[in-house]
């Protein structure tokens, strides 16, 4: 029994790995005030990419560069639709989902069921390791594991403490204000939309390299939607996102406990999403003024208007 | 001490003096600033006095590098320099509050102060500013908790800040546009004395200001702004009141009435002491009492913001009346539904036309009905009877010149003088009781203007009353039989329009004379 536990929370951290890398670049974008749906297909750019560059080169770590690049790279179509030409970023980023989830497709359709021979090896931090319970959970993981932890408090870090942080928080907020106190509003937004994409992507390669070392089609299921409700429920803060995504993670891999249990495995592999639906549910009972949102989240920045 | 002394050094920039030398800019070939001469010196408070729309605001743009001039130069110490955006004039050492302040409410007072401050720290910066803050808040005795957020802080402390923003920054010259409009008497006070201490401190200051009190109170020269040009030019000490409102308002008030005389009929409107709140919640009108009878025009003059909007939206059903009657031929109306007070004989040519007075997307057709598709007329059942629709609508056009090439357009498509007739001539077309017009002539040419107010009398002749709202005081005395002020919610007078009191009326609109 303790064996199980201790196998399922190990697994509850590298499913809610991904989760957290995503939700982490989704909240830097969000707190700048672009909303961006995307994530779902920039993550399958960023796993079809990871995915074929490791093959080929057989250096995942080079893998994961060129799934950032690309994610990078392919989330400048909704920055430059959202920002410089002030469309609609809801049907922006419907279509950025769109194109990476069939783009992915396309590239990745001869890598279809290959297996990955390299292997990237878990870390065994020297004496936390040893820790009874904890260290077998949260010690002896993946190095993506760790990177997502470091990220995401990197960029709490990053939003709060430091100068640069408070200038995306206020474009979020304010444009018109951010822009007479002399900050580039415009290249404010890129910069966060496109680390955002890189995240994203980042989240991918996670998925294809590490968590399931091959590449099929709609591999990344819906975990992009879930990091954008995800963003929603750790109220716009990446400290907060770890945990959240964790929990994720652990209703990922929960329904290996349960399936014994004779519950039906295909209501088990709904139940993230309709965790999802019930997270947003109950977020939207609380008072939307409470919430933090972004105040200018969504909204297209103009200028001249008054 | 000596950190204070070695602070001040490091940070004011210094400018002597400050010249804009004959200044023009216009918009769309409209002028709004004509040769314009401004000088200021440090230590010294000077305040731009005007009614709205004078070119006030334009002229602090300018400075502030939001705007080009056409033509004309500025000076700093004599040497000529060129602003080309607020980030310049910064460094120039001039800093502005505006009139609604540039702050993100969801931050504390510090993260909006280290947005702009150059001298912000990358890593932790609010550990370098809320030492700032202290200190400035001691300098000039400020009082304001650096952590907490803006939208807990009063309209005063949040202005508070933003002098703070411009200060950190450097301001040697600081330019407050309309500061008092959003604070307490108490906190006007208060501005008062911080505003001394800066100037004692060698601070120069723009007081942007349609209030006399005020600028009598706190400026060392005035001066008056009229329609783009500079009216005139006082020390405080050798003037009065007076003739600062008489510069402001361009003229002794000259009566220019060609319209015939007609003898009132009988009451239409009462109002009985009415109490309205604004947007925020706070009064916006005062007890506002009234009566307006057939074949009369009352205007309402006074500077925007006094409550004109919150009066017009009252009476037409769109804000809530906390207290008091509104009585339309002595049928009860107060807050009815606007369907129902339209019902009742009352139409409504709001302020902001394209927002509230259509539906832009809609066809001619559709607007011409908007607020009588109910009517047996024009709909049967569940459906618009089109045929009479647009019948309707090709009277409307024809009567009123709508230039249009179809009434099947779009409103969008029409003009700001088109779009104005045809919402007149929608509000009239079923014979009202009451007209209530807010600044039906605004923005639009003299065509335009000349045939709404030729309309608004012809109402008027037929037995109509109306009510109208306008800032050109031009137009209150051409066409209204009787005339209120308005200042801060209250009239400070309703007087006949012939009345010779009324050369008063710049006094009466600065809230500095009541009768």
């Amino acid at each position: 029994m303790e064996d199980i536990i201790i196998s399922t929370l190990q697994r509850a951290m590298v499913a809610g790995t991904p989760l957290l890398l995503a939700t982490t670049g989704e909240i830097i974008c969000e707190r700048s005030g672009i909303l961006n749906l995307g994530v779902e297909g920039v993550m399958a750019i960023g796993a079809v990419i990871a995915f074929i560059v490791t093959m080929i080169t057989g250096h995942p770590w080079l893998g994961v560069v060129a799934a950032m690049a690309a994610g990078m790279a392919i989330s400048v179509i909704h920055a430059f639709a959202s920002i410089t030409l002030k469309a609609n970023q809801v049907v922006s980023g419907l279509a950025l989902t769109m194109l990476g989830l069939g783009l992915s497709g396309l590239i990745g359709k001869p890598y279809v069921g290959k297996p990955l021979l390299i292997k990237m090896e878990d870390l065994n931090l020297p004496w936390l390791s040893d820790i009874p319970w904890l260290g077998k959970i949260l010690f002896s993981q993946g190095p993506f594991f760790y990177l997502a932890i470091a990220l995401a408090l990197a960029s709490w870090f990053f939003l709060e403490k430091t100068r640069l942080g408070i200038q995306v928080r206020s474009t979020g907020e304010n444009p018109k204000a951010t822009e007479t106190q002399g900050i580039n509003v415009t290249m404010v937004r890129y910069l966060s939309v496109i680390i955002g994409g890189g995240f994203s992507a980042l989240a991918g390669a996670h998925l294809s390299i590490s968590y399931s070392k091959s590449w099929i089609e709609g591999m990344t299921a819906g975990r992009g939607w879930i990091a954008i409700a995800l963003t929603i429920f750790a109220l716009w803060n990446p400290g907060r996102a770890i945990w959240a995504a964790f929990l994720f993670g652990g209703i990922f891999v929960v329904q290996y406990l349960l399936q014994p249990l004779g519950i039906s495995p295909n209501f088990l592999a709904m139940l993230p999403y309709i965790a999802t639906l019930f997270i947003l549910l109950l977020i939207s009972f609380k008072d939307p003024k409470k919430l933090n949102a972004p105040a200018m989240l969504g909204e297209p920045y103009n200028r001249g208007e008054r | 001490m000596l950190s204070r002394l070695f602070f001040k050094k490091s940070i004011m920039k210094k400018i002597k003096c400050l010249e804009m030398k004959s200044i023009s800019k216009s918009f769309h070939g409209i002028p709004a600033n004509q040769d314009i001469n401004l000088s200021i010196e440090s230590g010294e408070i000077v305040g731009l006095l005007g009614e709205n729309g004078a070119g006030k605001t334009t002229l602090m743009n300018i400075l502030y590098g939001l705007y080009q001039p056409d033509s004309g130069q500025i000076n700093i110490n004599g040497n000529r320099i060129r602003i080309n955006n607020p980030v310049e004039s910064i460094s120039h050492g001039i800093g502005m509050v505006h009139q609604h302040f540039m702050l993100i409410k969801n931050h504390s007072v510090i993260e909006n102060i280290a947005l702009g401050y150059k001298g912000t720290p990358f890593f932790f910066p609010k550990m370098k500013i809320r030492e700032k803050v202290h200190l400035f808040s001691k300098k000039f005795d400020f009082r304001i908790d650096p952590d907490k957020k803006i939208w807990q802080l009063s309209a005063g402390e949040q202005q508070r800040v933003e002098i703070i923003k411009a200060l950190l920054n450097g301001a040697a010259l600081l330019i407050l546009d309309e500061p008092t409009s959003v604070l307490t008497p108490r906190e006007i006070k208060e501005l008062i004395s911080i505003l001394r201490g800066m100037k004692a401190k060698g601070h120069m200051i723009i007081f942007i200001s349609h209030k006399l009190d005020e600028i009598m109170e706190i400026c060392d020269r005035v001066i008056v702004l009229q329609k783009g040009k500079i009216a005139g030019s006082a020390d405080t000490k050798d003037t009065d009141k007076k003739s600062l409102a008489r510069m402001m308002v361009g003229r002794d008030v000259v009566f220019n009435i060609n319209k015939e005389k007609l003898a009132k009929g009988k009451k239409v409107l009462s109002v009985e002491n009415i109490n309205v709140n604004g947007d925020k919640g706070l009064p916006a009108l005062n007890n506002i009492s009234f009566e307006l009878f057939e074949n009369e025009i009352l205007g309402v003059a006074g500077v925007s913001g006094n409550g004109q909007r919150e009066l017009a939206e009252a009476i037409t059903g769109i804000r809530p009346i906390l207290s008091g009657k509104v009585k339309i031929k002595g049928r009860d109306i107060t807050n009815k539904s606007p369907r129902c007070i339209y019902d009742n004989g009352v139409s409504h040519v709001p302020e902001e036309r394209i927002r509230f007075g259509i539906a832009p997307g809609l066809f001619l057709y559709d607007n011409a009905i908007l607020k009588q598709h109910h009517l047996k007329k024009f709909s049967s059942r569940y459906f618009l009877r089109y045929n009479r629709i647009k019948n309707h609508t090709k009277t409307i056009v024809n009567k009123f010149k709508v230039s249009t090439h179809s009434i099947n357009t779009r409103v969008r498509n029409l003009s700001g003088g088109n779009i104005q007739k045809l919402i007149l001539g929608r509000e009239v077309s079923e014979q009202p009781q009451l007209l209530v017009a807010s600044h039906p002539t605004y923005g639009l040419d003299v065509g335009a203007t000349e045939f709404l107010r030729k309309h608004l009398l012809e109402l008027r002749k037929q037995g109509s009353s109306v009510l109208l709202f306008s800032e050109d005081l031009e137009e209150i005395f051409e066409l209204c039989d009787r005339i209120a002020v308005i200042f801060d919610g209250r009239f400070m007078a309703v007087l006949d329009s012939d009345d010779e009191r009324l050369c008063d009326i710049g006094l009466m609109m600065a809230g500095s004379k009541k009768i």
